[in-house]
């Protein structure tokens, strides 16, 4: 369980890391908190001939209050820091429910946000909140910088849209409207594992109590966060009720994800996993949007 | 003799060492011009080797040799035969041992089929790549049932089967009680156990010194005074010649027992070959495939009660998986064969088992070695009893104790250490009573679930009992001896993985020499400073060497009284050995040290008489008759999510009788981590082969051992029934925790699951299987 031999360089600002990355392509890849690079290296799964270490920009790590009432996250935020930021906890609390879910303490201390989003594990938590509150990630290459929506960002198995020269500099999440409400949930086998399934929920009711807007999200049951569009589609101008929820659920199960089995839950295990996640995220950000 | 620490729960010795990083474990030993090895290994679980080509691996710099198997000339042979078959009439045994690397065929995924040597271990590593090997797949050998069908595809074709073995023990006759039975209840039971997942991996350092003749070897092993004489003689080298040292060991468990490791074999040799220090380190990854584990076992079993729930007789017959290769003999077979009977009083027994070869890493035990799937088949059959004759689950086990009076209680079948399974002592009920009140049974029951129920929640109890055979044979030996500093310095021939012996040990020498605990210093496990012995196996350490320690340092305590009483003109009777001295009991004031003593024993002028030796030393061997049969209750409440399948353990009670206790701290320490690993094969670790016979659960991302998280706070507490086997009374602790932990857990499980009506047959659980056994019926 050795790396092969790679180069290694420590850039100490964001456009030095730009140039490295201009200059070196597909053979070079960012380090950030190294939770899921290094031990795809030592396995040798990966073999990148260059590593950018992004640990020394201090310019990347920050949580800043946006002007529209969001946050900005640093890609290189540690996720132990965004568990306990109070800015967090107030304009995006459903990104502080989702943070003890992801791994244990020690690796907390080093993964990063934008790593995380990077990495694109399709069981990883923020990936599918960062979509379910419609955050979006801003990339920078030598190039220039794009904003990216979270729902684009996300293409495939450990695949996003950035190119190789392309770094995730932060993350925008925006502010919630009034009258909504938030839930996180997920199973997993051990505490700290990454899930079987996982689902966030956001809703928005209008001032009659109905549905205004509707995002629920699975992790852990496609390539990638999976929005499912049909359940939302369900309880879009209705009226929350139990049995509404429950047919969202059940919808949300059947005709939103497809999942795969693997030696911890086989498919059929995971959609039933995932219409009893969805029925207890939904009916918790009810309950929150109603209190 | 004033007992001051046998007994005592005080702080082990080792620790200070151990927390602060002082300690020396293999991979610690950095030797100048050390070379690196690395290994290419199967990717197969079952193919014929065609051709190998290292010639580009050759090249690469830093390479400095490469060897296969052809390259190893005479030295290249199967390993012996550790365990031979036990003298059971109609024993089939097929004894096929592993190679140190493949020829013209790999049969397991993980066998080494290649050694490379380098200047670092990452160019060993990028070596590997290098190398080309030329493979024709072959159908593989995975599901034991399939392995016996005729025309199955053979792990080895001289063999004319995948039988490995087969054996047939019998005590009465069950047939005859079955004629007579009001129930029998007859069930097809499936278990699963892990694999160690110590925290330390193998390793192995060679040192050959040309100019001293002489090769030491750092070696993570259980074993290491079997280990020097074995290497010794397959090199031709005198056993004088070889030094094996056994230091810190991160966890044993069993595996560390296999011998001869592929590499163990290896890394001697080739240090030799190239006169450099050689390194090797088994990787996480390696240590999923090419450390030995334990795995499954598929049970046809059968009970025969009365009415009122007493029983007549059981009968078992069952397939045992045990790899590629058989080197540890049925050792584990043999012990799911024996430890099935329990603490229970059965007539009557009928087992018979096969032991069937399949493409996989190779079996030997692992911390319960084979208990786990008998108990659990025996507490499963006693479950589903209590449930058709309507009896309350713990008042079928106390019905059924072996009575205390009945002891020495004969089996009549033939033990793991070719002995018949005769109990020594024991004593069930105190056990199952004090566990029965420590988890709250009638309360729960009672008053407690229901009310849980009434609240929409599934939790349930478990209580289940075993036994457990420890502290077999054949022997151990120490050496004990005070020093002239007047510290006691004692070395024993096992190995330590952190059991404690550093403070166990000492406490027994400390109560005989009447010194403080923390002079006695312990060496275990370095051939240079004890000659003789067996390993660190079968719950046997505390018992076998700790009663040889036990009787040298008697030994020593007599030469002392002797010498001291020639010196002070006391009479032996009027001494005591207090504080390091010997004195006059009543005259404290007349004294001489210990160190003192030693110094006379051992004079540089003058005589030792005839007859007589010098120093305050003595060397004691000890072996008992047979094995000391530990027991115990293990009791649980367990909450379970219909839903999500989750399970959640939330009390766990452990009443356990070792015997005598040396020092409880260190036996509550074996049982919490024993529990932990029986939680583990409970619910989390399952080892998951495909039909390829490719390891699915390779890393610690799939194979689950269960963390902090997931064990809850342990209650322990102990009953005392002493051995009547050796002078100090004990049995072994060290597998109690782990053994029928699972069954303990699925009882609770069925139990908080109780309105859906299912019957679970098998361990490991998982939340995907239960979901299986709740919502696909
Ligand atoms: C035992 C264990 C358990 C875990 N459990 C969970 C879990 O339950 N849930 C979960 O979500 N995660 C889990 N993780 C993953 C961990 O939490 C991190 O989120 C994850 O490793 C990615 O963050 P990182 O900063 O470590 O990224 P790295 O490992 O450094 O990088 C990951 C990938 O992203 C790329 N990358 C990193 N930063 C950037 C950037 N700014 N721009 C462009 N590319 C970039 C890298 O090149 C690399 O390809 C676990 C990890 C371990 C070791």
């Amino acid at each position: 369980m050795k790396p092969p031999a790679f180069k290694y360089y420590a850039p100490t600002t964001v456009e030095e890391a730009l140039a490295l990355l201009a200059e070196h392509g597909y053979d070079a890849k960012p380090l950030a908190g190294g939770q899921s690079l290094i031990p795809t290296m030592n396995f040798r799964l990966a073999a990148p001939a260059v590593l950018v270490d992004l640990n020394r920009i201090s310019d990347l790590s920050y949580i800043r209050a946006a002007d529209d009432g969001g946050v900005r996250v640093g890609a290189m935020t540690r996720h132990a820091r965004v568990e306990r930021d109070a800015l967090i906890s107030a304009r995006a609390p459903l990104v502080h429910e989702t943070m003890p879910h992801i791994a244990h303490p020690q690796i907390r201390n080093r993964g990063t946000y934008g790593g995380s989003l990077a990495h694109a594990d399709p069981a990883a938590e923020l990936p599918a909140v960062t979509v379910a509150l419609g955050g979006k990630v801003l990339a920078r290459s030598q190039r220039g910088e794009r904003w990216i929506p979270a729902e684009e960002f996300f293409i495939g198995l450990f695949t996003t849209v950035l190119e190789p020269d392309e770094l995730l500099v932060e993350v925008a999440l925006p502010p919630l409207p009034a009258r909504t409400g938030w839930a996180f949930d997920e199973v997993a086998r051990r505490h700290g594992d990454f899930a079987l399934v996982g689902a966030a929920g956001v809703i928005t009711l209008d001032d009659r109590g109905r549905c205004a807007d509707v995002r629920l999200v699975f992790m852990g049951v496609g390539e990638g966060p999976v929005v499912a569009r049909e359940a939302m589609n369900i309880l879009k101008g209705e009226e929350p009720g139990e049995e509404a929820i429950r047919a969202a659920a059940e919808k949300a199960s059947q005709a939103d994800i497809d999942p795969i089995g693997d030696v911890h839950a086989s498919a059929d295990f995971r959609r039933h996993l995932a219409k009893v996640l969805a029925r207890r995220v939904l009916t918790k950000a009810v309950e929150r949007a109603q209190s | 003799m004033a007992v001051r620490y046998f007994g005592a729960k005080i702080k082990r010795n080792e620790d200070p060492t151990l927390l602060t990083g002082r300690a020396l474990f293999t991979d610690d030993v950095d030797l100048p011009g050390m070379l690196h090895v690395a290994f290419l290994r199967s990717d197969y679980a079952h193919a014929r080797i065609r051709s190998i080509d290292v010639s580009q691996a050759l090249k690469r710099p830093g390479v400095v040799a490469v060897y296969t198997a052809e390259d190893l000339g005479d030295y290249w042979r199967p390993g012996p035969l550790l365990v031979p078959p036990p003298p059971v009439e109609g024993i089939v045994f097929n004894q096929r041992t592993q190679v140190p690397l493949a020829k013209d065929k790999v049969r397991f995924v993980g066998e080494p089929v290649v050694m490379v040597v380098a200047e670092s271990r990452y160019i060993a590593e990028d070596a590997l790549e290098d190398i080309f090997v030329d493979y024709e797949p072959l159908e593989p050998v995975v599901d034991i049932e399939k392995a016996l069908e005729p025309g199955a595809p053979l792990v080895h074709e001289d063999v004319g089967s995948n039988v490995a073995a087969h054996v047939v023990q019998r005590k009465g006759d069950y047939e005859a009680a079955k004629a007579e039975a009001d129930v029998v209840i007859s069930r097809r039971f499936f278990y699963d156990h892990g694999l160690a997942a110590a925290m330390e991996n193998r390793g192995y350092v060679a040192h050959w010194d040309p100019k001293a003749q002489f090769l030491t070897i750092w070696d993570t092993t259980q074993a290491p005074v079997v280990i020097r004489n074995g290497i010794a003689a397959m090199l031709g080298l005198s056993e004088s010649q070889v030094r094996v040292i056994a230091p810190f060991i991160g966890g044993g468990f069993g595996p560390k027992i296999m011998m001869f490791y592929q590499e163990e074999v290896l890394i001697p040799w080739v240090a030799m070959q190239l006169n450099r220090p050689v390194k090797w380190i088994e990787d996480r990854r390696e240590n999923f495939v090419a450390t030995t584990q334990e795995r499954y076992q598929i049970h046809k079993a059968e009970i025969a009660l009365t009415k009122d729930g007493r029983i007549l007789g059981v009968k078992d017959v069952f397939l045992h998986d045990t790899g590629a290769y058989d080197p540890y003999g049925l050792t584990v077979p043999i012990n799911s064969q024996c430890t099935l009977l329990g603490p229970y009083d059965i007539p009557n027994y009928y087992s018979e088992f096969t032991a069937v070869f399949t493409n996989k890493t190779i079996v030997t035990p692992y911390r319960g070695a084979g208990r786990q799937h008998g108990v659990f088949v025996m507490e499963r059959l006693l479950d589903i009893a209590a449930k058709e004759l309507g009896i309350d689950r713990t008042e079928i086990r106390r019905k059924n104790f072996i009575p205390p009076d009945k002891f020495p209680y004969n089996n009549e079948i033939i033990y793991q250490d070719f002995a018949p399974l005769v109990y020594d002592s024991g004593n069930y009920e105190p056990a199952l009573d004090k566990a029965l009140e420590l988890i709250g049974y009638e309360k729960f029951i009672k008053e407690e679930q229901p009310k849980l129920r009434a609240q929409g929640k599934h939790v349930g109890i478990g209580v289940v009992c075993y036994v457990e055979g420890t502290g077999i044979g054949p022997y151990e030996g120490a050496r004990v001896r005070v020093e002239a500093s007047g510290k006691v310095s004692v070395a024993t021939g096992v190995g330590t993985q952190g059991q404690g012996h550093f403070t166990s040990f000492a406490q027994i020498v400390a109560d005989q020499l009447g010194v403080d605990v923390r002079d006695v210093h312990i060496v275990t496990g370095d051939t240079a400073q004890f000659h003789w012995g067996t390993g660190t196996f079968a719950s046997r350490g505390a018992v076998v060497a700790g009663s040889a320690i036990y009787e040298a340092a008697k030994k020593v305590r007599e030469k002392a009284l002797k010498l001291a009483s020639e010196i002070l003109e006391v009479a032996e009777e009027d001494l005591e050995l207090v504080d390091g001295y010997v004195r006059v009991k009543g005259a404290p004031e007349a004294k001489i040290s210990l160190g003192e003593l030693a110094v006379r024993s051992n004079p540089l002028r003058g005589a030792v008489k005839p007859g007589t030796e010098p120093g305050l030393e003595a060397t004691m061997y000890f072996g008992p008759e047979r094995g000391a049969t530990a027991s115990g209750t293990h009791a649980c409440i367990v909450e379970v999510d219909p839903e999500t399948c989750m399970a959640k353990i939330l009390k766990y009670v452990v009443v356990h009788d070792c015997g005598k206790v040396i020092n409880p701290l260190i036996v509550e320490g074996q049982i919490h981590g024993g529990v932990a690993q029986g939680i583990g094969n409970a619910f989390y670790e399952q080892i998951v082969y495909n039909e390829d016979g490719q390891l699915l659960t390779a890393s610690f991302m799939d194979y689950l051992i269960p963390t902090a998280m997931e064990v809850p706070p342990i209650v322990t507490d102990h009953v005392e029934t002493p051995s009547p086997l050796n002078p100090l009374g004990t049995k072994g602790a060290g597998e109690a925790g782990a053994i029928p932990t699972a069954a303990a857990f699925v009882q609770a499980v069925e139990d908080a699951l109780s309105d859906y009506n299912i019957e679970i047959l098998e361990a490991p659980l998982s939340p995907n299987r239960l979901y299986e056994l709740l919502h696909k019926k």
